[in-house]
């Protein structure tokens, strides 16, 4: 069973949501990402997306951007980042997903990224420059390994978000307002026209991302939806503190975990 | 839903983010309709007759010809056209369209600033709000066309990313189209970029190559012996080549950026040195690293100073239809200098790698042969960087 499926299972129990957190790997190392996902795990994160960084990352604002820039810098390699994670299931059966573009799959070879991701331990792929309608370049060999290609719908999807949920596993991916990642002050999104639509169709978990970034939005966003993504407010902090971020990173993870479960 | 389309052979596609999903499909639809539609095509012919200046003149090159000794040499003027470039082609017919769709900004990625000036002026043209992205170091490059944006009324905003040149240019404009999808206009410049931009670029160019055809049968009887056009993401050379794919004895030559040499870490050749890719909403060849970075690339001429091509181009390239050259910058220089001397024609830095692939390939044809070049703009903006690069300093 895949643990994204057993996650949500367990959280449903509980009656709880998802907290999903994005980190780049290797920004600003290798090392420093390894004790942020242990470390962001430890104050209650679900899962974790890890950053496959790219030279032109088209659905990323400044945050993402730099962090990306920071990590290529630094040597990453998506070889890498396999190694990284295998390095990460001896300590953690978190369910990661990578987050990615679509040119590094298909560069790498999608028969030996899909295989790799099965033997270390990736449970889903995020390809946020894959739309529904080009998802055959990889869905059938992920999910021949096992592996989740997560559907994103935005709320320009519209009449889209029928058929993109009934082909959808894992959870699906709803992007909160128009526009690329980054902290946003405030939403122009109609949540309960988008969310109605979505609750009409999706039977499975659905959670919601883009320019969540404080507790507070979390508080809000978690009434619409199964958990709350939040990436670019963790970035910035690592983008601040690099190598010596991972304990003002868990306090702000536990701050999101503690809004999210109404502490 | 799941139908695939504006494949060429295995090249194009749409991976475009889920957020601008609907407004690629919608333009889809309201280009299928409008490219059908008669009154659409009445207001375009006029734009193009009467603000354009088309159709655009076939010249015979006869110095040129006598100088090389092959074949005989024709020059298609696009750098006649309003605003100095194929560029209005295209813009005229996008703008049009966006208009059509009740759109009230556009937004445009560009390079060497030509296709900037053209979104610029139709913008103007049609009272719409505008908005340029151009790499800064294209934006000292091309200081003039940055003024002229202006001074048609449009924002020129910088891009700082990455190269800082017309990759990073298409990833901002991608990025202000996701956050402003409702009320913005995409107006991509070549014929690249996600289903439909490859196809309707090229439908918005072909007017140059069926206007070649046509003028050259009024002048010889014949059609072409060979074509030869630049290629950067590759839209003047589409339009030029596109009426002859079905005439197999045309050969089609594009002119890539090889900068200081294809051996080099510093061009612009994606063909000679490309492979597979997805980016920028299309599948097509691209220069990149094993692991799928995108390169830095590098040319002289800030038009093609692309890492990618367009989709089409890719599938004639490994079809074999067309074939495709390097030139390096030293080479573009002289065929810039060339040209002017011998016809009193100041190509764009662009077209000038058109011109030196010519002045390879001419002398190799028979005298009863002939020869179009392609020249896709005026070199004015260019007299200021050749000349820097031939150590002439140009004081304001």
């Amino acid at each position: 069973m895949n643990r994204i499926d057993s996650m949500f299972a367990e959280l449903k129990k509980q009656n709880k949501k998802a907290l999903i957190t994005f980190i780049t790997a290797g920004d600003p190392d290798f090392d420093t990402t390894e004790q942020l996902v242990l470390e962001i795990e430890r104050q209650g994160a679900n899962l974790i997306e890890l950053g496959v960084p790219f030279s032109d990352p088209i659905a990323e604002g400044p945050t993402i951007q730099e962090a990306s820039l920071r990590s290529l810098q630094g040597g990453t390699t998506l070889e890498g980042i396999f190694e990284l994670v295998k390095k990460l299931r001896t300590k953690t059966e978190i369910p990661l997903a990578l987050m990615m573009y679509i040119n590094t799959v298909y560069r790498f070879g999608v028969e030996r990224f899909f295989a790799l991701c099965q033997e270390t331990g990736i449970d889903a792929v995020i390809v946020p420059d894959l739309p529904f309608e080009e998802h055959d370049e990889i869905d059938a060999c992920a999910y021949a390994h096992g592996v989740y290609p997560i559907n994103l719908v935005a709320p320009t999807s519209k009449d889209r978000i029928a058929a993109i949920a009934a082909n959808s596993k894992g959870f699906l991916y709803c992007v909160s307002s128009t526009g690329v990642t980054g902290v946003r002050n405030s939403f122009e999104t109609d949540f309960d026209r988008f969310f109605d639509t979505i609750k009409q169709h999706v039977r499975i978990p659905y959670c919601v991302g883009f320019g969540i970034s404080s507790p507070e939005q979390v508080k809000k966003m978690k009434t619409y939806s199964d958990g709350v993504i939040v990436g670019s407010a963790i970035v910035r902090i690592i983008g601040q503190e690099k190598k010596n971020s991972v304990a003002s990173v868990g306090l702000f993870v536990k701050s999101l975990r503690n809004a999210l479960d109404d502490i | 839903m799941n139908t695939k389309v504006g494949r060429f052979g295995e090249f194009g596609g749409q991976y475009v983010p889920e957020t601008v999903m609907n407004a690629v499909h919608e333009l889809e639809r309201a280009y299928d309709f409008y490219k059908n539609d008669p009154q659409f095509q009445k207001e375009l012919t006029d734009l193009y007759h009467n603000y354009a200046g088309r159709p655009s003149m076939l010249y015979y090159a006869e110095k040129m010809t006598k100088d090389l000794g092959g074949a005989k040499i024709y020059i298609k003027r696009e750098d006649l056209n309003h605003t100095g470039s194929h560029k209005i082609n295209n813009v005229l017919g996008q703008a049009l369209l966006a208009k059509k769709m009740g759109k009230k900004r556009l937004i445009a990625e560009t390079g060497a600033g030509q296709h900037g000036v053209a979104t610029a002026t139709v913008a103007a043209l049609f009272g719409m709000e505008c908005e340029v992205y151009m790499g800064e170091e294209d934006m000292e490059r091309q200081a003039l066309n940055v003024y002229r944006m202006n001074l048609l009324g449009a924002k020129v905003t910088g891009v700082k990313s990455g190269t800082r040149t017309l990759k990073d240019a298409v990833n901002e404009a991608m990025r202000d189209w996701t956050a402003n999808i409702e009320n913005t206009y995409y107006l991509i410049g070549s014929a690249m970029g996600p289903h439909p931009y490859p196809t309707m670029v090229r439908d918005f160019q072909k007017i140059i190559g069926e206007e070649t055809k046509r003028q050259l049968e009024a002048m010889e009887h014949k059609l072409p012996d060979c074509v030869v056009a630049c290629v950067g993401g590759g839209s003047n050379a589409i339009g030029m080549f596109y009426d002859f794919i079905p005439n197999e004895t045309v050969r089609l030559v594009g002119a890539e950026a090889a900068g200081h040499g294809v051996g080099t870490a510093l061009h612009a050749a994606t063909m000679a040195k490309g492979s597979k890719g997805i980016f920028h909403g299309m599948k097509s060849l691209f220069l990149q690293n094993e692991e799928g970075q995108i390169d830095s690339v590098y040319s002289i001429s800030a038009g093609l100073d692309y890492p990618g091509i367009g989709p089409e181009h890719a599938h004639l390239h490994t079809s074999k239809r067309a074939e495709y050259v390097s030139i390096t910058d030293e080479e573009a220089v002289c065929a810039f200098e060339y040209l002017s001397r011998m016809e009193g024609i100041i190509p764009a830095i662009e077209s000038a790698h058109a011109v030196a692939a010519a002045r390879k390939i001419a002398p190799t044809m028979q005298q009863n042969e002939i020869m179009v070049i392609c020249l896709s703009g005026r070199g004015d903006k260019d007299v200021y960087q050749v000349a820097r690069y031939r150590g002439v300093n140009i004081h304001e």
